[in-house]
C-alpha cells in the first residue's frame, strides 16, 4: 500500500495558481507582485510562472485560481478593452476593465474558479486597484490581496499599509509580504515578480528567491 | 418618376450600370415625404424640433411621438417611416444598455452612431429585407466634449454635424440654419429659432393642416440628459415667432 501519491496522480488535478497576489495604490500609480508558483496537487508545474497578465497598455491583472480559467477570462477581457479603445479613440479606464473582468465572473460563475485583482492606471483616476472575489462582485479597495498566500498577510496589510506611499516604500510593501507569503503558503513559491504602472508606463522587476528578506527563521 | 430605374430597382441587390442603388435612393424619398426635424448644436447643448402635422382632431397632443431618448443622456429625432425609426431606436436602447452593462460606463455617442449606421447598413444587402425609410438625427452633450450631433441616413451614412434638418423641407431649413451663429446661442435661444424655421419657413399653411411643435434638448440646464422642452418655454417661443410675423408685416 502506497503511503505516498504516485506523482502521476498530482498531473492528474486541475491546475491551479494556488497563490499570493498583492495590488497597491501608491504615490504616482500603483505596484502590483506576485510569487511565481502553478501547482498541480504538490507538483510545481511552473515555478517561474508570470501571473501579473497586462490585459491593456496601463492595466494589468493579477491571476488566482484556476490557471485555465483565469487566463482564458484574462484574454477576453484584452480582447473587449481593445476594441473599445480603438472604437472610442481613448486609453480604457481601470474602472472599465475590473467591470468587464466582474461581468464574465459574474455571470459564469458556476463553472468558473477565478479570483482576480485589476489594478492599473489611468488619466481620470490616477492608480486604481480593484478586487473581483470568487462569486463575481467588484470593490475598489487602496490595496487588494489574494490566492491561497494572502490568509496570512491580512495582520501584515493593516498594520504596514499607509496611503499615498512613494515608489520605494511600495515595493517594500509589496515584496515584504509576498516573501512572508511564500516563506509560510505551501503553494505559493518560487520567485517574487514586482510591476509599477504610472503615467509613464509599466516597469517590471523580479526579485529572485536568494534575494528575498529572511525574516524570522531558526 | 416611373422608368427612372427600371430593371435595376427591384432589389438592394442590384447596382445600376451608373453605379447607384435605386432601392436605396427610393427609401431616401420616403425620408423626403415626411414632415421636417431639425437638430442644433449650440453653445450649451443640442437641441431636437419636430414639425408635427396633425391629421385629426381627435389625436391627443403629444402622441405619434418622433423624439425618443436612449439611455439617459442621448436622444434621436427621426423624419420618415415612424414605425422604421422606432424599430432603430429599440436597437439604440440595446446596443446602451448593452455597453452600460458591460463596462459600467455610459455608451458615448460615437460610438452608438457607428452601430446604428453598422446596423442600418445591413438592410442595403439583401433582397429580402427592405432598407429603413427613416433618418435619425442623434444627439448628447457633455461636460467636457460640448454638444455632438449626427445624422443616419438610410443608406448608412452617418455626418457629424453643427447644425441639420431631415424631411420635406430640410432645404429651407437648411439655409436659415447656415444664417444662425450657432456657437454663440444658447439653448433657450435655439428654442425660439427652431420654432420660428418650422412655424414660418418649413410649414406651408395653405397646404397643410395645422402642426405641433414637438421639441427636445440636452444640455447644461437638464445636466446632460435628454428632456423634452416644457410646454412653457415652447408656448413663449410660439408667441415671439408670431410677435416677430407682426413686426415684420
Amino acid at each position: 500500500m502506497e503511503l505516498i501519491e504516485s506523482p502521476l496522480q498530482d498531473l492528474k488535478k486541475e491546475v491551479s495558481t494556488g497563490t499570493t497576489i498583492i495590488a497597491v495604490q501608491y504615490q504616482d500609480g500603483v505596484i502590483i507582485g506576485a510569487d511565481s508558483r502553478t501547482s498541480s496537487g504538490s507538483y510545481a508545474v511552473n515555478r517561474v510562472t508570470d501571473k501579473l497578465t497586462p490585459v491593456h497598455d496601463y492595466i494589468y491583472c493579477l491571476r488566482s485560481g484556476s490557471a485555465a480559467d483565469t487566463q482564458i477570462i484574462a484574454s477576453y477581457v484584452s480582447y473587449y478593452l481593445n476594441m473599445f479603445s480603438i472604437e472610442e479613440g481613448c486609453l480604457p479606464t481601470v474602472k472599465k476593465a475590473a467591470h468587464m473582468f466582474r461581468e464574465f465572473c459574474y455571470q459564469n460563475k458556476q463553472y468558473l474558479l477565478a479570483s482576480i485583482i485589476v489594478a492599473g492606471w489611468d488619466e481620470e483616476n490616477g492608480g486604481c486597484v480593484y478586487n473581483v472575489p470568487l462569486g463575481g462582485s467588484i470593490i475598489k479597495q487602496p490595496f487588494a490581496i489574494g490566492g491561497s498566500g494572502s490568509s496570512y498577510l491580512y495582520g501584515y496589510c493593516d498594520i504596514h499599509f499607509k496611503e499615498n506611499m512613494t515608489e520605494e516604500e511600495a515595493i517594500s510593501f509589496v515584496s515584504k509580504g509576498i516573501t512572508e507569503a511564500i516563506a509560510r503558503d505551501g503553494s505559493s513559491g518560487g520567485i517574487c515578480r514586482i510591476a509599477t504602472i504610472n503615467k509613464d508606463g509599466v516597469k517590471r522587476r523580479t526579485i529572485y528567491g536568494n534575494e528575498l528578506q529572511k525574516f524570522w527563521e531558526k | 418618376m416611373s422608368g427612372i430605374g427600371t430593371g435595376y430597382d427591384l432589389y438592394p441587390t442590384t447596382f445600376s450600370p451608373d453605379g447607384r442603388i435605386f432601392q436605396v435612393e427610393y427609401a431616401h424619398k420616403a425620408v423626403e415625404n415626411s414632415s421636417t426635424a431639425i437638430g442644433l448644436c449650440c453653445k450649451d447643448g443640442v437641441v431636437f424640433g419636430v414639425e408635427k402635422i396633425i391629421l385629426s382632431k381627435m389625436l391627443v397632443e403629444g402622441t405619434n411621438r418622433r423624439v425618443f431618448s436612449v439611455g439617459e443622456h442621448i436622444g434621436i429625432a427621426t423624419a420618415g417611416l415612424t414605425a422604421d425609426g422606432r424599430r432603430i431606436v429599440q436597437n439604440a436602447r440595446q446596443e446602451a444598455k448593452n455597453y452600460e452593462n458591460f463596462t459600467s460606463d455610459i455608451i458615448p455617442i460615437h460610438v452608438l452612431t457607428e452601430r446604428l449606421s453598422i446596423y442600418v447598413q445591413v438592410f442595403t444587402l439583401y433582397n429580402y429585407i427592405r432598407p429603413f425609410g427613416c433618418s435619425l438625427m442623434v444627439g448628447s452633450y457633455d461636460e467636457e466634449k460640448g454638444p455632438s450631433l449626427y445624422c443616419i441616413e438610410p443608406d448608412s451614412v452617418a455626418l457629424g454635424f453643427y447644425g441639420c434638418a431631415i424631411g420635406k423641407g430640410k432645404q429651407e431649413a437648411k439655409t436659415e440654419i447656415s444664417k444662425l451663429k450657432l456657437s454663440e446661442m444658447t439653448c433657450k435661444d435655439a428654442v425660439k429659432e427652431i420654432a420660428k424655421i418650422l412655424i414660418k419657413t418649413v410649414h406651408d399653411e395653405t397646404k397643410e393642416k395645422e402642426m405641433e411643435l414637438e421639441m427636445s434638448w440636452i444640455c447644461k440646464e437638464t445636466k446632460g440628459k435628454h428632456k423634452l422642452v416644457p410646454k412653457k418655454l415652447i408656448e413663449e417661443a410660439v408667441e415671439w415667432v408670431k410677435g416677430q410675423e407682426n413686426e415684420e408685416d
